[in-house]
């Protein structure tokens, strides 16, 4: 427990000495106070009030022999960018473990109070790299509800088409970078093949492959381009004939059953108690999922199944991907056939700019066009919290205003940073091989977990 | 209690009974958190706020989630500039670990009862709180350690 005593005379001060680099370490497990022990595996949930912590109340099976600390990462391959786990060993198995972070860390929150919310977008896109539109969607929701903007039913689909194809990506990339991580290289070279197909779509719609700016405030960018039916139509007919193909290719495969069943195992009393969301929950057996859960946008109007398993396991969080692919395939066909006419943002003009051809002639749209541009729009004061359901789990978006055209504050609640949390969970008491594949059904993007 | 735009409740306890508001919450069906971040209201000290509640520098704002019911309550919590100490909710939902440490980082909030409140997102040996409102951007000059100095 640290020591509280000091913080109490000069609160203000910066506490340079209680973040020295001694109290970041990892200590061996004989060192190391009970209540740090309490800490990995959560264990204060579980004691009754008032009862002292004894560090032999902990089940760590250690032998007299020396444990070994080291340290994997920063610089990984296999921690998916710079993620540096400190783990203690004893032998080839894990006794305890600790993520480290904030190599990432480029101040975006504090980028975003000096951005205005037309700005914003550009900037919430580079969180999560891997589906940029789920960041984008979340910043233009929470703006929305504080300005009480209508956003056409067109535009709304439109997003969600767009999010479920983001779905479908950065699932395949995870099932590319699981299967490098796991040995299965040639999993790698078809994940990208297949993402490539979704990337060439969102080019074609939004202009870029990634940080696309294309969900905005009051609505989208631009509408999609033309024959985006048979474009959209093409992916849902060959995404599933590939996903039976990963399935012959890893999911009967000994080898890979191998590594990843009853690996990394997270009950669901613990995934709750983490804060745990996304395909780490629902593979431990809580069917949670906010686009049914607490439906956001037209998915109550939408039939799909959300998908759990009750291992807990690093195989069930691969099935639970690869099916949330499936069921993402049946979410783009439907929105295919409910596609309706209209319009794709706002007619508001507080927050829409105008056409570009009235910009020629119209002297006044013009500077409609640059006031939009350069001072933004006004949003009225007020806060508000906003979550979807992102590829990795729940995005939150904490947004206050004060009036002004910026955001004063502006909290993404990421879910890969939180999920790291459950890392130790699943860690503990598994091979230092399996550690790998650990991180990787984690599935951190460390764009968003530093932010 | 009063409820935002999307229908989440929103509650103003006082620091003294934050975390009985929040343990009441959790038994009252709230089994997840899902988000602790604080804001610094430095800049915009007249924010509205229900009467008899005391803006503060600080704002610490909670989010829970009940599973069972799909519904969020956000617990707004000020906190003083003078003494910017809270409780800590870890023995409540071990899962703000991570949450209590970023706002501890960026805004220099002190919760009392945390297992490990260290750095998270900056430097260990970085000076000063990031995200509070009198910490400008820039002010911080580009070093390179093995710059030979000016030209």
């Amino acid at each position: 427990m640290n020591d509280d005593s000091d913080h109490s005379l000069d609160p203000l001060a910066p506490r340079v000495d209680e973040t020295s680099e001694g109290l970041q370490e990892l200590e061996p497990v004989q060192e190391t106070p009970a209540a740090e022990l309490a800490v990995e595996m959560g264990g204060s949930l579980r004691l009754p009030e008032g009862i002292e912590l004894d560090r032999n109340d902990f089940d760590f099976e250690t032998s007299e022999d020396q444990t070994m600390i080291i340290n994997m990462g920063p610089q990984h391959p296999s921690t998916h960018g710079v993620l540096r786990i400190m783990m203690e060993l004893e032998g080839e198995t894990v006794l305890r473990s600790k993520p480290v972070m904030g190599y990432l860390h480029t101040g975006m929150e504090k980028t975003a109070e000096e951005l205005t919310y037309v700005q914003g977008c550009t900037n919430v896109t580079r969180m999560d790299y891997l589906s940029p539109l789920s960041n984008e969607l979340v910043f233009s929701l929470a703006t929305e509800a504080l300005l009480g903007v209508e956003v056409p039913e067109r535009a709304t689909w439109i997003r969600m088409l767009m999010c479920e194809l983001n779905r479908i990506s950065s699932h395949l990339m995870w099932l590319a970078t699981n299967g490098m991580d796991l040995g299965a290289t040639s999993m790698m070279i078809y994940g990208f093949r297949e993402r490539e197909m979704v990337l060439a779509f969102f080019e074609k719609t939004t202009g870029l492959r990634m940080n696309h700016n294309y969900i905005r405030v009051g609505g989208v960018a631009a509408d999609l381009p033309d024959g985006w039916q048979e474009d959209v139509a093409l992916i849902c007919d060959t995404i599933p004939g590939r996903l039976y193909e990963y399935d012959e290719l890893l999911t009967g495969q000994p080898i890979f059953r191998e590594r990843t069943e009853g690996v990394g195992v997270i009950s669901a009393e613990d995934a709750v108690a983490l804060s745990a969301t996304g395909p780490i929950l629902r593979a431990s057996g809580v069917a949670w999922d906010l686009r049914r859960s607490m439906p956001y946008m037209f998915y109550d109007a939408l039939d799909f199944d959300v998908i759990s398993r009750t291992q807990g396991d690093t195989l069930a969080r691969y099935e639970v991907r690869i099916d949330e692919i499936r069921e993402s395939v049946k979410i783009v066909r439907q929105i295919l056939e409910k596609m309706p006419y209209g319009d794709y943002r706002a007619q508001d003009k507080k927050v829409t700019p105008p056409p570009r051809a009235r910009i020629d002639e119209s002297m006044e749209a013009l500077i409609h066009h640059f006031k939009i541009f350069t001072e933004g729009f006004k949003v009225p004061a007020g806060e508000v919290y906003v979550a979807v359901e992102s590829p990795r789990g729940e995005l939150g978006c904490y947004m206050v205003s004060d009036g002004r055209s910026k955001p004063y504050r502006m909290h993404i609640r990421g879910p890969s940073f939180v999920n790291l949390q459950s890392l130790p969970a699943m860690m503990r008491g598994g091979l230092m091989a399996d550690a790998v594949a650990i991180i990787s059904s984690v599935d951190p993007v460390m764009g968003e977990v530093d932010r | 209690m009063v409820q935002d735009v999307t229908g989440a409740a929103v509650l103003y306890p006082s620091r003294s009974i934050y975390l009985e508001t929040v343990e009441g919450l959790k038994l009252d069906g709230h089994e997840m958190l899902s988000d602790l971040c604080a804001v610094d209201y430095q800049a915009h000290m007249d924010r509205a706020l229900p009467a008899g509640v005391l803006p503060e520098r600080f704002e610490v704002a909670v989010v829970l989630v009940s599973m069972s019911r799909a519904t969020r309550a956000r617990i707004r919590v000020q906190v003083p500039e003078s003494d910017p100490v809270l409780d800590s909710l870890f023995g409540l939902y071990p899962g703000v670990d991570a949450m209590e440490r970023e706002a501890f980082d960026l805004f220099g909030i002190w919760f009392d009862g945390h297992p490990d409140l260290t750095r998270i997102l900056m430097p260990e040996d970085w000076e000063g709180h990031p995200l509070r409102k009198d910490y400008s951007i820039g002010r911080v000059p580009v070093q390179f350690k093995s710059a030979p100095g000016p030209r």
